[in-house]
């Protein structure tokens, strides 16, 4: 049995090592391995070596290549199971309603409104706009978060070279807000605290009271703080605003008291009085308490914007945009439905064309697939309705490395190569123009992030994350998958399913 | 054989489609869209019954906002553009149109002008720095190739090539624009910089098919006519130019006819990129590689 068994694979392997050895010779000279796995590199030598050498060398070619199948096998199952693990991962993530996985739909698909602002930086100098923007987002922050939304998001967009863009923003995204007017409100109000002298103008007989500026604006606080002090009248406590100027500030807020004990200091609010004390004595020290015509929960709101209050610098409103939760909702639905079509007719005329091979492709698109949706939920990449889009067409294109190198193993195999060799070949000669043609598409999709509307920047990193991941996957995951499964001489039924289009191999 | 024998031929009837597309693009524009020009874009839809578009025009006429244009979307909704709206005049247009009916916002776009110009300037730049870094990667991946062409032919010829890969859509949108009233916005710009990337990749395979042969006849000291091995690169990648293309354009079908609305005229652009991007790689940028080292020759 076993002497039978070596002398036939002695006689098969034989033949093709040796058909092998002559072709490797001639052929792989020129080719580089991408990977640097696949074909050995085989010791060239005479046919009399060769002849020397014999039959013992064509049984442990035989059995190298069993070895070889038997590795590409168990490596098949390793990236089979880890592909069904990532599915396992995308789908329990999304069925978990409590897991930080889930997908991020962007404002066109969650609805919601984006406001782009733009930083007037006219007044501002040079080397400290970039500390300004970034304190400005600091502020504007705080006021997002004050809407009590989930996920709101202020970006910038510094000015200059590598942004392309000529003017400081500020980009705010508010999923779940559609009132336009009411975020940008609470968003661009700038409250300005001033401190006006009363003095009495006579017109006539009457006596009108007018206020004039001091000069001592909000511009001087350092902080605000809430207090409630006893009520002396009705029992209850009065809320307090404790004001805390800078040194400057405390300065002139000396000076102003020192010169008009008597008179009337107002506080105005954005150009409203809320109380007139009157200025009993100098007061140093900086330190100013403001009561008033007002509620606990007005004085809190003023302490807020006194503190959060200032814009570092002026903020013009530029775009903006909002879109309602229908709408969006549609358009998702609509996107998983192409989403699904498109993959089934790409596998039905990958297996119809390509047969064996086309299954191959299909499963490792589906990986393809798992592989793009776990980094959308794990980076995470927030979905638009373009980056949907762009992910459907991935689809289209990841196969594409996979089309190119079954058809050149289909041109080695009419070169009369043997199945594997075919394979091997095929990968190494496809290499070049997959490399190439990847290369330009991750150009045109970095430049087109440079480009970045946020519409625009869903869509351009979906492409370039595609990009190379189809690259990954159809250099090894197929590579894998074909070599676990073509034997190393095509007979039967082999000759059909390596075989596409109308013909057989 | 029969495409570099009939280059002549396919070189004119390219040329024809060239001068439609230029000539639909000169007969009725690219009608630029709010990303380009600033305003503001509203898309409401009345689920109980859509209004006349005369009323709806009538009822936005109480607010100021100069020339509005109204028109019908979809089964019930309606798009309405106009002058960039503050936040005021927004809530003011939408109090107009619910006096009679109860309308649903779908969605509000509004863009500044100078924002607008900007992406503009930018959306060009992004075009031409493409284009240009594209060719240059071609003159260095086929910097080996010098014989009977230098490599920078290569790249001249991927640039002339995708000239007529973005035309060629460009033509047919202005067609579509002209008929379903859309314009020209942030996805269309989108859609041809990604037309850029993936269209140039059956450029690439012919390309690479060409050095191939070449450094074989180098090595095999073959006296093989130019013009044969662009012929044999052709009709040996001519399945797989094919078939990688339409791949991508059954994952576009499925975009255009079951996808989200908003990138229909997306998918749609793409469509038609892609089958010109497939038609050029295989028709028009090996054969022409034929003349070009004619011309080179005999310089």
């Amino acid at each position: 049995m076993f002497a039978s068994y070596v002398l036939v694979a002695e006689k098969n392997m034989c033949a093709i090592a040796v058909t092998l050895r002559r072709t490797l010779f001639l052929s792989l000279r020129q080719t580089a391995d991408p990977l640097g796995e696949g074909v050995r590199a085989v010791p060239i030598m005479s046919y009399s070596q060769k002849n020397a050498r014999g039959a013992s060398f064509c049984v442990l070619e035989a059995l190298n290549y069993t070895l070889a199948m038997t590795r590409y096998r168990v490596w098949s199952l390793i990236v089979l199971a880890l592909g069904v693990l990532l599915a396992y991962f995308v789908w329990s993530t999304e069925m978990d309603p409590a897991s930080r996985y889930h997908f991020r739909f962007g404002l066109d698909l969650a609805g919601g409104t984006e406001l782009v602002y733009k930083a007037d930086m006219s007044q501002t100098p040079a080397g400290d706009q970039a500390s300004a923007l970034s304190a400005l987002q600091g502020v504007i922050e705080r006021r997002v978060n004050l809407f009590g939304i989930a996920e709101p998001i202020v970006q910038t967009e510094q000015a200059g070279g590598i942004s392309g863009s000529a003017d400081n923003r500020l980009v705010v995204a508010l999923p779940g807000v559609t009132d336009i007017k009411a975020a940008v409100d609470a968003l661009g109000k700038t409250p300005t605290l001033e401190f006006r002298l009363q003095k009495d103008v006579q017109t006539g007989t009457t006596t009108i009271a007018s206020f004039e500026p001091t000069g001592l604006t909000g511009r001087y606080l350092q902080s605000a703080a809430l207090q409630f002090g006893s009520g002396a009248t009705a029992g209850l406590s009065a809320p307090i605003v404790m004001i805390n100027f800078n040194t400057e500030g405390a300065a002139l807020f000396e000076k102003i008291t020192k010169e008009n004990v008597g008179k009337n200091l107002g506080i105005f609010l954005d150009g409203q009085p809320i109380s007139t004390p009157v200025i009993k004595e100098a007061i140093s020290g900086g330190q100013a308490s403001i009561t008033g015509r007002f509620t606990a929960a007005q004085a809190r709101d003023l302490v807020n914007n006194l503190n959060f209050g200032a814009l570092p610098v002026p903020i013009n409103l530029e775009s903006s945009s909002s879109v309602g939760p229908t709408l969006g909702a549609a358009a998702i639905t609509a996107g998983v439905m192409a989403g699904v079509i498109g993959f089934a007719i790409i596998a039905l005329f990958m297996i119809v064309w390509y047969r064996l091979p086309g299954i191959i492709a299909t499963v490792a698109l589906a990986q393809y697939l798992v592989f793009m949706l776990a980094i959308i939920k794990t980076v995470p990449i927030t979905l638009t309705a373009s980056g949907i889009a762009g992910l459907i067409i991935t689809l289209g294109m990841a196969v594409d490395a996979n089309v190119l190198i079954f058809e050149r193993t289909k041109e080695e195999l009419k070169s009369g190569k043997t199945p594997r060799e075919a394979v091997h070949v095929g990968f190494a000669r496809a290499w070049t123009a997959i490399r190439d043609g990847h290369l330009t598409m991750i150009i045109s999709g970095v430049i087109l992030f440079w480009l970045g509307t946020s519409l625009v920047k869903g869509f351009a990193l979906v492409f370039v994350l595609g990009t190379l991941a189809s690259f990954i996957s159809a250099v090894t995951i197929s590579r894998v998958y074909l070599l676990a499964l073509v034997p190393e001489q095509a007979k039967g039924r082999w000759h059909f399913l390596l075989g596409s289009g109308f013909r057989n191999v | 054989m029969t495409i570099v024998k009939y280059r002549t031929l396919i070189f004119i009837i390219t040329g024809i489609l060239l001068a439609g597309a230029i000539g639909a693009i000169a007969t009725y524009g690219l009608p630029l869209g709010i990303d380009f020009t600033g305003g503001t874009a509203m898309q409401i839809s009345y689920p109980e019954g859509r209004p006349a578009l005369a009323d709806v025009q009538a009822q936005i006429a109480k607010v100021s906002l100069g020339v509005v244009s109204v028109r019908e979307s979809g089964n019930d909704a309606i798009t309405i553009h106009s002058r960039t709206m503050t936040p005021e005049e927004h809530l003011a247009v939408l109090a107009a149109l619910s006096e009679k009916a109860k309308p649903t916002e779908l969605s509000y776009s509004s863009v500044g002008p100078t924002f607008g110009t900007q992406f503009a300037a930018k959306a060009l730049w992004a075009l031409v720095a493409v284009a240009l870094s594209i060719a240059l990667f071609i003159a260095f991946a086929f910097r080996k190739v010098s014989r009977p062409v230098p490599s920078w032919i290569y790249g001249l010829t991927v640039i002339v090539i995708l000239v007529h890969d973005l035309i060629v859509p460009a033509g047919f949108y202005a067609v579509l624009a002209h008929m379903t009233g859309a314009d020209v916005d942030v996805l269309f710009v989108t859609a041809l910089l990604a037309l850029l990337g993936y269209s140039v990749n059956d450029t690439i395979i012919v390309f690479d098919r060409v050095r191939e042969h070449l450094a074989t006849n180098e090595r095999t000291n073959s006296k093989e006519s130019f013009e044969v091995t662009v012929g044999k690169s052709i009709s040996e990648t001519l399945t797989r130019s094919i078939n990688t293309s339409l791949t991508v354009v059954l994952a576009l079908l499925a975009l255009v006819f079951y996808g989200a609305t908003a990138t229909r005229d997306f998918a749609l652009v793409m469509l038609v990129g892609v089958i010109a991007g497939t038609y050029s790689s295989v028709l028009v940028a090996a054969p022409l590689l034929i003349p070009l080292s004619r011309w080179y020759t005999k310089k």
